[in-house]
């Protein structure tokens, strides 16, 4: 997995913390986790110098005490860059990226919805994909919870 | 002269020019469209919720189900996942039959889209011998897997079904057949000069707009992005067999429609291939009922696009978390764009060209009498008369309405 390896190095000589977080499982893929404050520095360095210019989706994980937000990107030679980051439960807050991405803002008002993460920056727009009279405080995607039980 | 003014008109999400439900705000300046607000999420099932309160084997089910036209693409991209958390190495033999029976779901999807097309341009008879010539390739399906539409033919570790020689015999002629009618179709498309002043400059998205947009499948292709997941990120047989990406630079409705017919001849030539080399060997290996932890991303070009799943196993029978994310998303964001500025009369086969998935499925009902094991099939006559009955037993009729009609 030559490709894979080299963009590892190259993502560890950028950004030296990243050391040992870095998984690539099989060829074409890779997982990575990275801190909150270097998140941003790492998008726009996959983005603009590792040429992953495709934003697959946003997946949204309840993992309890803080949420994990993965950021699929992809290049035109099929490898998926999945980047990693998470933020506590009590303050869920990110910053949207649709400067870098302009396809993001669907994929944003999603984690809204779904795990009622707070994404900062977005425009004004409609929901996605709950309907107009949900309850603004409940979260469908996340673990605590559960759908009614069904009427017999 | 009363001031020029432009307002906001809603279509949908209720709306007989949509086949499914979407909202959309557009405001007008006659018959100018000055600006689209869409709002989506009318058919939000709460799938993935559901996932992770079911096992694998039945999530395959459940997962099958998010759309029934491309109904083989979704399944097939969460048993990737899910076989590559579980590290199973699954059978050439498998790998083969699925890419045949993908390919065929694109035929059909694909000839479904033709006759749509020409549907919302006026164009029926298009669609008439389109949807008849479809029935080749569902009845196909039929045969091969048991169904029409949700053909359950994947299971955790391979196929459900096997191919024998004498089905081997009838793909190659039904593809022949269809590689015909799809022949006279590319004429009538690149020829028919009411279909070419009508799909030309109608919906145009640009390659750069298509890039920052995110568009997917046909709709990118046809913007001149040669970017197939088939062939950047291979999956099942792909890798093993040649074909074109088909591209055009028309960067509108009719390069969309030339893009699916080329993707037609392409696909015959795929079956063609892999019919002719199924290698033997058995097409499903067992696999454990708990997936042990791990997480996965898996691709699959579905008809209308990239279709993208993503897995987290925890050790146990069922998933931690299911995504998806099906290509009708990823290419709805473009749409806003091609209608900026164009004739609201556009906007049916603009968001047709797309081809936002909706389900098909229309035959005669099977029902099963409770407390008996009679089944009994009924007609369209007598479920129309059902109904009528049903409704008026809630004191609901029509009858006195219809005669006013007549009369």
């Amino acid at each position: 997995m030559p490709i894979e390896q080299d963009i590892q190095n190259k993502l560890v000589v950028s950004f030296s913390s990243l050391d040992g977080k870095i998984n690539i499982p099989r060829p074409r893929r890779i997982f990575l986790e990275v801190e909150n404050n270097i998140f941003t520095q790492v998008l726009e360095y996959s983005m603009r110098t590792l040429s992953f210019s495709i934003l697959c989706t946003i997946t949204g994980l309840d993992e309890g005490e803080r949420f994990g937000v993965i950021y699929h990107l992809a290049n035109t030679e099929g490898i998926v860059l999945s980047i990693k980051i998470t933020i506590p439960r009590e303050n869920p807050q990110l910053n949207t990226i649709i400067a870098y991405f302009a396809n993001a803002q669907i994929y944003e008002r999603e984690l809204m919805d779904l795990f009622g993460i707070k994404v900062q920056g977005l425009p004004a727009g409609n929901r996605y994909p709950l309907s107009d009279d949900w309850p603004k405080d409940v979260f469908p995607l996340r673990k605590d919870w559960k759908p009614a039980p069904k009427n017999k | 002269m009363a001031e020029e003014k432009d307002f906001k008109i809603p279509i949908g999400p209720q709306h007989p020019a949509l086949k499914e439900p979407e909202g959309f705000s557009v405001a007008l300046k006659g018959e100018k469209i000055l600006g689209v607000e869409i709002r989506l999420g009318y058919n939000h099932r709460g799938i993935e919720k559901a996932c992770e309160d079911r096992t694998y084997i039945q999530d395959l089910y459940l997962i099958e189900r998010v759309c029934g036209i491309c109904s083989h693409s979704h399944s097939t991209c969460f048993v990737q996942a899910v076989e590559e958390i579980a590290k199973l190495e699954v059978s050439k033999r498998a790998q083969y039959i699925r890419t045949i029976i993908a390919e065929l779901e694109r035929i059909h999807s694909h000839f479904l889209w033709l006759g749509v097309a020409g549907h919302e341009i006026g164009f029926d008879t298009l669609l008439m011998y389109t949807w008849r010539d479809r029935e080749i390739v569902m009845d196909l399906l039929a045969k091969l897997t048991g169904n029409r539409v949700n053909y359950s033919i994947n299971t955790i570790g391979g196929v459900r079904r096997d191919i024998t020689d004498s089905q081997k015999k009838e793909i190659l002629e039904a593809v022949d057949k269809l590689e015909e009618r799809t022949k006279y179709y590319i004429e009538i498309a690149t020829q028919e000069v009411s279909i070419i002043k009508r799909l030309k400059g109608v919906g145009v998205l640009s390659k750069d707009d298509a890039l920052r947009l995110g568009a997917v499948g046909p709709t990118a292709r046809a913007s001149g992005i040669s970017r197939d997941t088939r062939k950047d990120d291979p999956y099942a047989a792909y890798s093993e067999v040649s074909f074109n990406v088909a591209t055009d630079t028309n960067c509108d409705v009719f390069g969309r429609t030339v893009v699916r017919l080329k993707e037609l001849m392409e696909a015959y030539k795929i079956i063609r291939q892999l019919v002719g080399i199924v290698p033997a060997g058995a097409i499903v290996i067992r696999a454990p009922r708990k997936i042990p932890v791990g997480e996965a991303i898996s691709r699959y070009e579905a008809p209308r696009g990239e279709d993208v799943h993503y897995v987290k196993a925890n050790g146990t029978e069922k998933p931690e978390r299911v995504k998806i994310r099906a290509p009708t998303l990823a290419n709805i964001q473009a749409v806003k764009r091609m209608l900026e500025d164009r004739f609201l009369a556009d906007m049916p086969i603009v968001i047709a060209a797309i081809d936002p998935c909706f389900s098909c499925t229309d035959r005669a009902i099977l029902l099963e009498e409770k407390n008996s094991s009679k089944k009994n099939i009924m007609t369209w006559q007598s479920l129309r008369s059902y109904s009528i009955d049903w409704y008026r037993k809630r004191g609901i009729d029509f009858s006195k309405l219809s005669e006013k009609i007549k009369g």
